[in-house]
């Protein structure tokens, strides 16, 4: 316990320190990847702590990318203030209509359900003029805050907002994995009937999960289309479900630290592929099915191996951690 | 007589639609995995169509070698990757497919590249029936709805009435018994996801000359299979027919009375039968 | 004796065309352990998921104090007050034995504000938890992992859980199962002590078990109740004799 936040205060000094060292590039690279570590920590919670296996949560991504989009005033800069709360209420929305239809499926199904209903939201923004259709739609201006010295538009600026929110977001997460819901939530993702057996409306748990998960999706979708500029139907199609579901399982789902670290390791491991060739997709494929026969249980995993073969006693009861 | 027309292409999709989700269906519920690269199988179909017709120039020659190099494919596919991960959690069969779409993706676009084909509709079958002065239907959609059909006859039969098709529903049932029953499961296994290979990759065949080839019509059918295995309920063959016909019907209509609308009307048609049956129609509740 | 608490009528259900339950009646009362006994697959096990709310009745009623819960489902039935312990043991085997016990402790909390803040903090689930560990003999156990607990500690904990959730209808089905004599000794005592308070469902197989605890029996074979009545009454039914209890006749003391 005392090791990890020791790990996750030394990531933060780090990643405060970088822009002081880093290139525009570089900067911008870590940009993504925190705010994709906020997406992988959002689907965290239906994977990783409810046992959810979501292959659409890069709908609820999407649909807050393109609530700033829409909202965005075309020759100025949009009002974080204002469009950050309305997108995530949109997201939260359209997390609360699906939810309440998937939830009550279970297994495969869930998985082919929620991947069929992010289907719908891509052909609702892909097939019809509502935001640019397969274009999709820009965001001229990134939005402000209107505080005095901080200026988003610059990206050192905006680095420093996202990695505050990364921040955020985690410190959020670990405080509910503690509190009674979360624990209820993994005791769901352990034994449903057993919960429900117990007196747990079970469904009405799993819909706040999906909710909440929907909604720090949004926020990274949010963040997306305000560092990116713009949006099109990509942003929500089942690639990105994919991916984000395969940086999860890369760093070890059911741990926070694992769904950062599997984020970074991912999109790093991507550049690396598209550097070497035009066709780094083959490469990334393979990556996935060696990870998945070699590494079940992700870089976590490997660490707790490495912990338990060292001879180190641990106090039992904290292993569950 | 329009609508005589939206009603054969409603058919004919559905029965299509069928063809694919069947194999989906059959090795969720035989082998318990969930197979995302299943429509690549289909994409791979369509363009192993193409491929052969340029250079055999004949559909009738290029069918039986399809299926064999599809079956092939898939005898490879499930001894090296899938049974790997029988009793795994779906969320690993859910990467590792994934993961195998990206290389089949890319693998397509390195031998093939990636722009949209055409392939011919064979000679034999290019020809239309008058249903009025001005209207016609092509025979060789007439074509593709009787071989599914016939297809789906044959699968039924195969599985209701073959030993063959006992031994292979001993093992969806109860694969420890069927084991010491003497059933060699692994063998099972292999030839029901090599013939779900063939199937999809057949309906990619047979539907490249109405469809045309392009590089995202695989993983454009593996989601609309999903939505028939949801509504079908999984693992029975009745529902997915049931269901892809209404897709068929529903997405057919939906693109004439509400062009823009149409990509969401079937997912609306799953969410109707999700409030009522969870299950599925036919599933197991 | 007092008004029954939990009470089903001429309860049925049906699995295609097997009946595991037909019309069955039986009421539970404070105060009483009323046991139920049958061969394997007499309908015992579905009897306890029809009243946890689990399965659905084909036909019948039940009634829990004044109202009729009859199709409710089976969290709302616990939260209710209905707990229920498992044939095959069912805790969490990543929690440790108090944290299974405070997870059933807190089932009934409503409302978000609460169920935010840090599980450690909550003082009242807490002590029900520990009390709940103390009552069932495994107050020295609670921070060791519930998978890595001795099967009679793990039977017990299940025990334990039900009990953190305040119930007052107890459906308990085979706590005895695979325990060693010491441990059986244990369970028995422990339920003993619960009759005052609570009405007890109690599934078991082990007759000394049953014969020493229960107020009155409840025989089932193929999805009906053969008999019912006191333990000496049932003992001495020469149809039960026949029927069932010939089988056991050496089993019986």
């Amino acid at each position: 316990m005392r090791a990890r936040v020791v790990f996750v205060l030394i990531a933060v000094v780090l990643l405060a320190a970088f822009p002081m060292v880093a290139e525009k590039f570089y900067l911008q690279l870590v940009t993504k990847i925190m705010i994709l570590s906020i997406f992988a920590l959002s689907l965290d919670v239906l994977v990783g702590y409810t046992g959810l296996v979501s292959l659409g949560h890069a709908a609820y991504f999407g649909v807050a990318a393109y609530s700033l989009a829409l909202l965005a005033p075309s020759d100025n800069a949009a009002n974080v203030w204002v469009t950050l709360p309305l997108a995530l209420a949109a997201s939260a929305a359209a997390a609360l209509v699906i939810g309440a239809l998937v939830v009550r499926t279970a297994g495969v199904y869930f998985i082919m359900v929620t991947l069929a209903f992010a289907q719908m939201v891509y052909y609702f923004f892909h097939d019809t003029r509502v935001a640019g259709g397969s274009d999709g739609i820009y965001v001229n201006e990134r939005p402000q805050t209107f505080i005095p010295g901080l200026d988003l538009a610059n990206d050192a600026h905006f680095y420093y907002a996202v990695l505050m929110l990364l921040v955020l977001v985690f410190a959020l997460l670990a405080a509910m994995l503690r509190s009674p819901f979360g624990r209820a939530l993994q005791g769901i993702k352990a034994n449903e009937r057993r919960m429900r057996a117990l007196g747990y409306a079970t469904l009405r748990y799993k819909l706040a999960a999906f909710v909440i998960a929907g909604t720090l999706a949004g926020l990274a979708g949010y963040l997306t289309a305000a560092k990116e500029g713009y949006v099109n139907p990509e942003m929500l199609a089942w690639h990105q479900s994919g991916t984000v579901l395969m940086m999860l399982i890369l760093g070890g789902m059911g741990t926070l630290i694992g769904a950062v670290l599997g984020t970074f390791t991912y999109v790093l491991v991507q550049e690396w592929f598209s550097g070497i060739t035009r066709h780094w997709q083959l490469l990334m494929g393979a990556f996935i099915i060696a990870v998945v026969l070699v590494l079940p249980q992700g870089l976590a995993g490997l660490a707790r191996a490495r912990a338990r073969r060292s001879p180190a006693p641990r106090p039992p009861g904290d292993a569950n951690e | 007589m329009e609508w005589l027309i939206q009603v054969l292409n409603s058919v004919q999709y559905g029965l299509l639609l069928f063809l694919v989700a069947s194999g989906l269906t059959l090795i969720f519920g035989i082998m318990g995995v969930i197979n995302l690269a299943h429509g690549s199988f289909y994409m791979i179909g369509a363009y192993l169509a193409f491929a052969l017709v340029e250079r055999i120039g004949n559909l009738w020659v290029a069918l039986p070698v399809g299926i064999a190099l599809a079956a092939a494919l898939g005898l490879m596919i499930e001894w090296l990757l899938i049974s790997r991960l029988y009793r795994r959690d779906h969320l690993h069969q859910v990467l590792l497919t994934f993961g195998l779409i990206l290389v089949f993706e890319e693998l397509r676009s390195i031998l093939l590249g990636d722009d949209v084909h055409s392939v011919p509709v064979p000679a034999l079958l290019s020809a239309s029936l008058p249903l009025t002065d001005t209207l016609s239907y092509p025979v060789y959609r007439l074509f593709i709805s009787a071989v599914c059909l016939a297809l789906a006859a044959a699968m039924y039969a195969t599985i209701q009435k073959t030993r063959l098709g006992a031994r292979i529903r001993a093992a969806a049932s109860n694969p420890e018994m069927a084991q010491s029953l003497g059933l060699d499961i692994r063998w099972i296994h292999a030839l029901v996801f090599a013939s779900g290979v063939a199937l999809a990759a057949f309906a990619g065949m047979i539907a490249a000359p109405v469809s045309s080839v392009f590089p995202g019509m695989g993983n454009q059918v593996l989601i609309v299979c999903f939505v028939v295995v949801v509504i079908g309920g999984i693992g029975s063959l009745k529902g997915a027919l049931v269901a892809a016909l209404l897709i068929g019907f529903c997405d057919t209509f939906g693109k004439v009375l509400f062009p823009e609308f149409a990509g969401v009307a079937v997912y609306l048609l799953m969410a109707a039968v999700l409030l009522f049956r969870p299950a599925g129609l036919f599933g197991r509740a | 004796m007092s008004e029954p608490l939990l009470r089903a009528d001429e309860l049925s259900r049906r699995f295609g065309g097997l009946v595991a339950v037909d019309r069955v009646s039986l009421s539970l009362s404070r105060g009483e352990i009323h046991a139920l006994i049958g061969p394997n697959g007499a309908g015992k096990s579905t009897l306890a998921n029809l009243l946890s709310g689990e399965l659905k009745p084909t036909s019948g009623s039940i009634r829990l104090g004044e109202s009729d819960v009859t199709g409710w489902s089976a969290d709302r039935i616990a939260r209710q007050g209905v707990a229920r312990t498992f044939q095959h043991t069912n805790v969490f085997p990543a929690f440790s034995a108090f944290e299974n016990c405070r997870l059933a402790a807190q089932a009934r909390a409503t409302g978000l504000p609460g169920m935010l803040r840090d599980a450690d903090r909550h003082e009242e689930w807490n002590s029900v938890a520990h009390a709940a560990l103390a009552a069932t003999g495994l107050a020295s156990r609670e921070t060791i992992l519930a998978g890595v607990l001795a099967h009679g500690e793990r039977r017990g904990l299940e025990i334990a859980m039900a009990l953190a959730t305040a119930p007052s209808v107890l459906l308990l089905d085979e706590p005895l199962a695979g325990m060693g004599p010491e441990d059986v000794a244990g369970v028995i005592a422990l339920l003993r002590g619960l009759r005052e308070r609570h009405a007890m469902l109690l599934i078991e197989h082990d007759m000394d078990a049953v014969f020493a605890l229960a107020d009155r029996l409840t025989v089932m074979a193929n999805g009906r109740v053969l008999a019912s009545g006191a333990p000496e009454a049932i003992r001495a039914n020469a149809e039960v004799q026949h029927a069932y209890l010939g089988t056991l006749d050496d089993v019986l003391p």
